[in-house]
């Protein structure tokens, strides 16, 4: 094994009422690794991130996380050493920036002088201006500044471990673009093991080592882009496709020059 | 401005320190205790939609039962449960006055509460709990750091409500034996002293007001997230607990508290009793508006010191007897009775108010009617009105089968209305009360009762079982006794009747006193 395992799905499967959300998944993620999990809504792609953190439990099979069956291990706790990005920021709207994103390392029981050295680390991280934003509420930001604060909060312990749920979908285009491209550099620096949810392939291609698709709770294929492209599954080549596709229409569309 | 002239303006707001103060108190420990109660409750059913929906459900019938009707129910339930505790564990609590009326204003506080609790913890989005849940929270966490806080501004909606609705119900809890801006009320209504009814009106109409915008500035402040807001919320809050209760602090020695039912000759008497008092040195104050059911319970459980009843009431009521006796008869047999309870019947003023028959004077004198026996005569040709309850109590049955009597027409009427129909001929004969001043201001005649078929009414003077060797005190008090006269307690009742500066309890009392003082 080249690598030790952060996260390792086997034979996962959840049922919720008679739908399989999960059906049989197995899936390892290396440590410094960056996943992406590709699917559309209702693909179970979800529910399978929350496996690893224990916010959804498993019917069958194991997760083990950095070695750990998580069954064996207090959910509250495991939480508290995984970071995770909710959609659309998830902040607490009466909480200043910096009171959420200090709010782990604050139930973790760490000084207060201590985390306070932390969020402006943290803000920086994320390029937020400290002066600008340490002290206001979360609705007096924009959605991207938002999403770099929940950013920041899922750092704020040190994680090694970073879970991240559709956390660039709702922002503009260059936002977004600039947000991936920050995160990516932040996995890299960091040393983190990142697994991420997209329903966008492109997104997924351009940030992610290894991708991971999924269609109604069931794993399709796993592997580098290059990898992906010579899976015999038709959805795959199909979400494969169209970023390409993509591509060659705006380059009929627009001059070659035209974004310099 | 004759209106603000007038001096029993200056009379109610003498009486304001005491009674706000009460009325803040009873309020605020009914309201914590709501609090208390709803809350922990809201917060352990908010994911429970069975006992939540039982539990809302109870609430929703405590608040169809009216105000007055809960607070009057608390206290016989409490009798009940002190003589249990007392025969149990020895221990006994007083059933009268601040415990009764905060346990009904706090069950009546709970329904707002306990639904914006709910709705405000519903209401958060789920992502923010998940959100909780997934940067490490524990569920106490989650609820103290997250969903109390998001919560909160609805929650705060809900004690609003409870606050205003809890100071407007306890204005009801006079009766009880609670003081309260409801005193000015209960009294005004009684004595017909508009002053007061409106002074009362606006005191508490005034506090709900206060506490209303002053809790909607804490609210505002915790929906916008403004420290400023609830900052200065809580502080005018705290000054106006502050200001309302201090005067009334260090006041727990009141002396002797003289008792009084709801009806004008009653504050008059009390007044009366408690002017004696104080003139022979003792400290006293009156505890009046006191439901008639109240009133002979807590003068037994010693929550009063004395108060003035009426032998037939007592007869029928305290002692269940359905038999009628003369006068001296019924006071010897009550007398032993009452003593029984370690009651002492320390005498009778002199007067009675018992039921009458009452007619104008000049028609009674045109028929020959002297006397309910001659009235039996020509009562098939006369109608007759009375109260709400006469036609159904046994005086009627009685009187109808001694004198066998037989009406024309027989109507009910709304006592104060009852005068001035017989008066003007509307009605020919009305079931009036003998002390009642109206009598005299219209000129009309209460018919013997030759055959006694309607039981003596003498006014008693009782005193509480630990005053039954208090020497200054009946020393003080026997100088009333025997001396008050029917025509004497009438033309008083009149006064009292009156809308003027000279008709309030006290300044009747004053007047009384000046008439049989001297004799």
């Amino acid at each position: 094994m080249p690598s030790k395992l952060a996260i390792s799905y086997a034979h996962v499967t959840k049922r919720f009422g008679l739908l399989k959300a999960v059906d049989d998944v197995s899936l390892d993620v290396a440590e410094g690794e960056f996943v992406a999990v590709v699917g559309g809504s209702g693909s179970g792609k979800t529910t399978l991130l929350r496996l690893a953190n224990r916010l959804i439990e498993a019917d069958g099979g194991s997760v083990t996380v950095e070695g750990e069956d998580v069954h064996n291990v207090d959910p509250v706790a495991l939480r508290r050493r995984i970071g995770y990005v909710f959609q659309s920021g998830g902040l607490f709207p009466h909480l200043s920036v910096a009171d959420n994103i200090g709010i782990t390392p604050k139930l973790l029981g760490e000084p207060a002088a201590a985390t306070a050295t932390r969020v402006d680390e943290l803000l920086e991280l994320v390029q937020l201006d400290r002066v600008a934003h340490r002290d206001r509420l979360p609705e007096a930001l924009s959605g991207g500044q938002r999403q770099r604060v929940g950013v920041a909060r899922a750092l704020a312990a040190r994680p090694r471990i970073v879970l991240m749920d559709e956390p660039f979908g709702a922002l503009d285009p260059l936002t977004r673009d600039a947000l991936g491209e920050d995160y990516r550099d932040l996995h890299r620096r960091l040393g983190l093991t990142t697994v991420m949810i997209t329903h966008d392939m492109t997104e997924a291609i351009l940030l992610a080592d290894r991708i991971a698709v999924m269609r109604g709770g069931q794993l399709l294929a796993q592997g580098t882009p290059a990898e992906l492209s010579h899976s015999s599954d038709a959805y795959v080549l199909e979400l494969l496709r169209t970023p390409r596709r993509q591509v060659e229409r705006l380059n009929a569309l627009l001059p070659r020059s035209g974004a310099a | 401005m004759s209106l603000f002239a007038d001096p029993r303006w200056g009379e109610a707001l003498s009486h304001l320190p005491d009674y706000l103060g009460n009325h803040v108190r009873v309020s605020l420990a009914a309201l914590a205790l709501g609090l208390a109660i709803s809350l922990p409750l809201a917060i352990l059913t908010r994911n429970r939609p069975a006992p939540r929906a039982i539990l809302l459900a109870l609430a929703s019938i405590v608040q169809t039962v009216p105000g007055l009707a809960l607070l009057a129910l608390f206290y016989p339930l409490l009798l009940a449960a002190a003589s249990v505790t007392l025969a149990w564990f020895g221990i006994s609590f007083s059933a009268f006055g601040f415990l009764p009326a905060m346990l009904a204003l706090a069950l009546y506080s709970m329904l707002p509460v306990l639904r914006n609790g709910i709705t405000g913890l519903n209401g958060i989005d789920p992502a923010l709990v998940e959100a909780a849940k997934g940067v490490g929270m524990t569920a106490r966490q989650s609820l103290v750091i997250v969903e109390l806080p998001l919560a909160l501004p609805v929650m705060m909606a809900g004690i609003r409500t409870a606050a205003v609705w809890v100071i407007g119900t306890a204005t009801l809890s006079t009766p009880i034996g609670q003081t309260s801006l409801g005193n000015y009320i209960f009294a005004g209504l009684q004595t017909q002293n508009w002053v007061f009814v409106l002074f009362g009106c606006l005191a508490s109409a005034l506090l709900a007001l206060a506490v209303d915008q002053l809790l909607g500035l804490i609210e505002r402040g915790l929906r916008r997230r403004s420290r400023l807001h609830t900052a200065l919320g809580g502080i005018g809050i705290a000054a106006l607990v502050a200001v309302t209760l201090v005067p009334t602090m260090g006041r727990s020695s009141q002396g002797y508290v003289v008792g009084a039912k709801t009806f004008a000759e009653q504050y008059v008497l009390s007044a009366l009793l408690r002017d004696r008092l104080q003139a022979a040195g003792l400290s006293a104050t009156a505890r009046s508006g006191l439901g008639s059911s109240v009133i002979f319970e807590a003068l037994k459980a010693g929550d009063i010191d004395l108060y003035v009843d009426y032998s037939g009431t007592l007869w029928a009521n305290q002692l269940h007897r359905t038999d009628i006796k003369p006068r001296a008869e019924l006071l010897a047999e009550l007398k032993t009775a009452l003593a029984k309870d370690n009651i002492t019947l320390l005498g009778e003023l002199g007067f009675e108010n018992a039921y009458a028959l009452v007619m104008p004077k000049k028609r009674a004198e045109a028929l020959g009617i002297r006397s309910i026996a001659d009235l039996a005569a020509h009562a098939s040709g006369l109608s007759i009105a009375g109260d709400y309850e006469f036609f159904s109590r046994p005086e009627w049955a009685a009187l109808q089968k001694t004198y066998g009597l037989q009406f024309r027409a027989q109507r009910q009427m709304q006592p104060d209305f009852m005068y001035a129909a017989v008066a003007s001929g509307e009605v020919d004969v009305i079931a009036g009360y003998t002390s009642d001043g109206l009598i005299a201001k219209y000129d009309l005649v209460a018919l013997d009762d030759p055959r006694q078929a309607i039981p003596p009414y003498d006014a008693i003077l009782q005193l509480a079982p630990k005053r039954a060797r208090d020497e200054t005190l009946q020393a003080a008090l026997k100088p009333l006794l025997g001396r008050i006269d029917i025509a004497t307690m009438r033309e008083a009742n009149l006064r009292a009747a009156g809308n003027d500066a000279n008709s309030s309890p006290d300044a009747v009392a004053k007047w009384l006193w000046g008439k049989v003082g001297q004799r």
